[in-house]
């Protein structure tokens, strides 16, 4: 066992002694590892749920992430096949044995940051002024604000492809909509409180709409469906209408 | 080979057994929203379990079938006819080309299921033909039939084939003939007007007030007009919850009990998202799915706790006598 060392973070024995294990009905696992959104909780989720990915056991049909769990979804009639303990037991049982390799500590992997191009304002950002008027903020120093950060993907959820960020400036943070809009355009870029996110779908939404990314988030027919996964990072660009056109093939609004 | 749909009904998709795997893309896994009934019917064809047929909401299609065709019905009674003449469910029935499936009053459950010998042949998104309306995908351009449609049904399997021979001989001049054989009873359950449904305690179960869990298991709870293949909202006693902290997004599934702050449980199905920020109180048991899919607005049902061990037992028990019918149909498609 290494000792534990600042570069390294929490040592994995004592994460892995920390992580809960719970049933979400008779084909989940739900593990939980801690309170509170954290850099090292999302590490060790990824972490799991990457050497899952590598590791499957007979019967493991998927795991979801998110901020502080980690759902393992189980076929119980195959783990059943494969040895003679209840199914929830033998699958709790598993994931307690691998969770110190999973999260022993591995070299950082090379930081991939996804740039999305973004038009803010103008007809892609109707509530561009809302933001700015609530965070006495100039809209270009708004936009700056929120081109400049490295945003975590801490979940994928909501919709397909549709990535929880954190990173945003705190000093952007505005109230959502009081009247959500019937229909959100797919890319288009938003802040509802201390969150900023992407619509990845046209839905309903109440997020205040600040810009429109060209990029499909979603794409049901390509290999890699969803742009995003959690774990990546991301930057936005800020691009012209006209840059969104040549994106998109439409031209300038 | 196609089968023409004359008239579309209320809510009639293509479905499978969804598309699991990308969920952590946020993709709901969706699909029959009573698997078990598709599965059933699949298998009374000559199907794999996993082919695409029809999923037909209380009012159904009227259907024309261009080929003759070896076909099966499943799940709720929606009185399908034939000519006139009543449709028995829960077996494999030869359709002579021409024929027209028309769907009357539903009698029992919500959702019935059409599976065709070969399935129907649309094309494969994310692994699956599963029609999945909010993101417009898989399915018949991943929407709800509509009158003219042509559903490509590309014909028998070999061991549909089979069994239509011996029951084209059967129906001599009819314009459809039926097997004398069933499967057992518990692969054909008959929807039960108020449903009890068992349930484990869900992850937040602990953070609900003590009133609200007795609640819970006790009183009945009816299916709002706000019901569609994402979830129910049901109309019962407020639930409370004990803690008043946000709680930050994390997994739901089919059959997920959720309260949200007004205190009204919702059950999610198939079509739910991936992760949901409200608490989950309770988890409905897998072997249960059927009876859940197949309340209808308007019903009353109820909650039954059951124990981790008792679902997994059930789940093994349901899966074993789809083995057991998958191996006697095997038996019986081949060699009789």
């Amino acid at each position: 066992m290494p000792a534990p060392s600042a570069t390294t973070g929490p040592p994995e024995a004592a994460i892995s002694a920390t992580v809960q294990l719970l049933p979400l009905g008779d084909a989940a696992v739900l593990l939980h590892f801690g309170e509170g959104i954290s850099l090292a909780t999302h590490g060790a989720i990824q972490a799991v749920s990457a050497y899952l990915a590598r590791h499957p056991f007979a019967g493991l049909r998927e795991c979801v992430p998110a901020f502080t769990t980690l759902a393992v979804y189980y076929d119980p009639w195959l783990v059943s096949q494969a040895g003679h303990s209840p199914p929830y037991e033998r699958v709790a049982e598993l994931l307690r044995q691998l969770l110190p390799a999973a999260l022993a500590p591995t070299p950082p992997a090379p930081a991939e940051v996804v740039e999305i191009p973004v038009c803010y304002g103008g007809e892609f950002g109707p509530d561009l002024a809302v933001v700015a008027q609530h965070t006495g903020l100039a809209p270009a120093e708004v936009i700056a604000r929120h081109a400049a950060p490295e945003y975590l993907v801490h979940m994928i959820g909501f919709a397909p492809g549709f990535p929880y960020l954190g990173g945003l400036d705190e000093q952007l943070a505005t109230p959502r909509r009081a009247e959500p809009r019937p229909v959100v355009p797919a890319g288009a870029v938003g802040i509802a409180g201390p969150q900023t996110g992407i619509y990845s779908l046209p839905t309903p939404g109440g997020w205040q709409l600040i810009g429109r990314t060209p990029l499909r988030l979603f794409n049901p027919e390509a290999a890699a469906p969803t742009l995003l996964q959690a774990g990546q990072h991301l930057r936005f660009v800020p691009i012209s209408a006209a840059e969104f056109a040549t994106y998109s093939g439409r031209p300038p609004l | 080979m196609s089968i023409s749909v004359l008239r579309p009904g209320l809510l009639t998709t293509v479905q499978d057994l969804g598309r699991p795997g990308y969920q952590q893309a946020g993709i709901v896994v969706g699909g029959a929203l009573d698997a078990l009934a598709l599965r059933v019917a699949n298998l009374l064809v000559g199907n794999p379990e996993t082919a695409a047929g029809l999923e037909i909401t209380l009012r159904g299609p009227t259907l024309r079938f261009e080929t003759d065709h070896l076909v099966a019905l499943t799940g709720a009674d929606l009185t399908p006819t034939i000519g006139g003449q009543a449709l028995p469910l829960h077996r494999p029935v030869w359709v002579r080309a021409g024929a027209e499936l028309v769907f009357g009053g539903a009698r029992a459950g919500c959702r019935a299921y059409l599976a065709v010998s070969g399935g129907l042949a649309v094309p494969l998104v994310l692994g699956s033909r599963a029609t999945y309306l909010r993101a417009a995908l898989g399915g018949l351009d991943g929407r709800a039939l509509r009158a003219g449609d042509q559903l490509p049904a590309p014909g028998p399997t070999p061991a549909g084939q089979q069994l239509a021979r011996q029951l084209r001989a059967a129906a001599a001049a009819s314009h459809w003939a039926a097997s004398t054989w069933t499967p057992g009873p518990a692969l054909r359950p008959t929807p039960h007007p108020a449903p009890s449904i068992r349930a484990l305690r869900g992850p937040e179960y602990g953070q609900f007030s003590a009133a609200s869990q007795w609640a819970f298991w006790h009183e009945p709870f009816g299916v709002t007009a706000a019901a569609d293949r994402m979830g129910y909202r049901l109309q019962g006693p407020a639930l409370a919850r004990t803690v008043a902290t946000e709680l930050l997004s994390s997994a739901v599934t089919f059959g997920t009990v959720q309260v949200p702050a007004g205190g009204q449980a919702i059950v999610l199905l198939a079509d739910c998202q991936t992760t949901g920020g409200y608490p989950r109180l309770a988890q409905v048991i897998t072997a249960d799915f059927a009876a859940l899919a197949q309340a209808r607005p308007g019903q009353r049902l109820r909650f039954q706790e059951v124990t981790l061990a008792e679902a997994q037992a059930l789940y093994l028990a349901q899966e074993q006598r789809l083995h057991a019918l998958r191996r006697a149909l095997a038996v019986k498609l081949f060699t009789a």
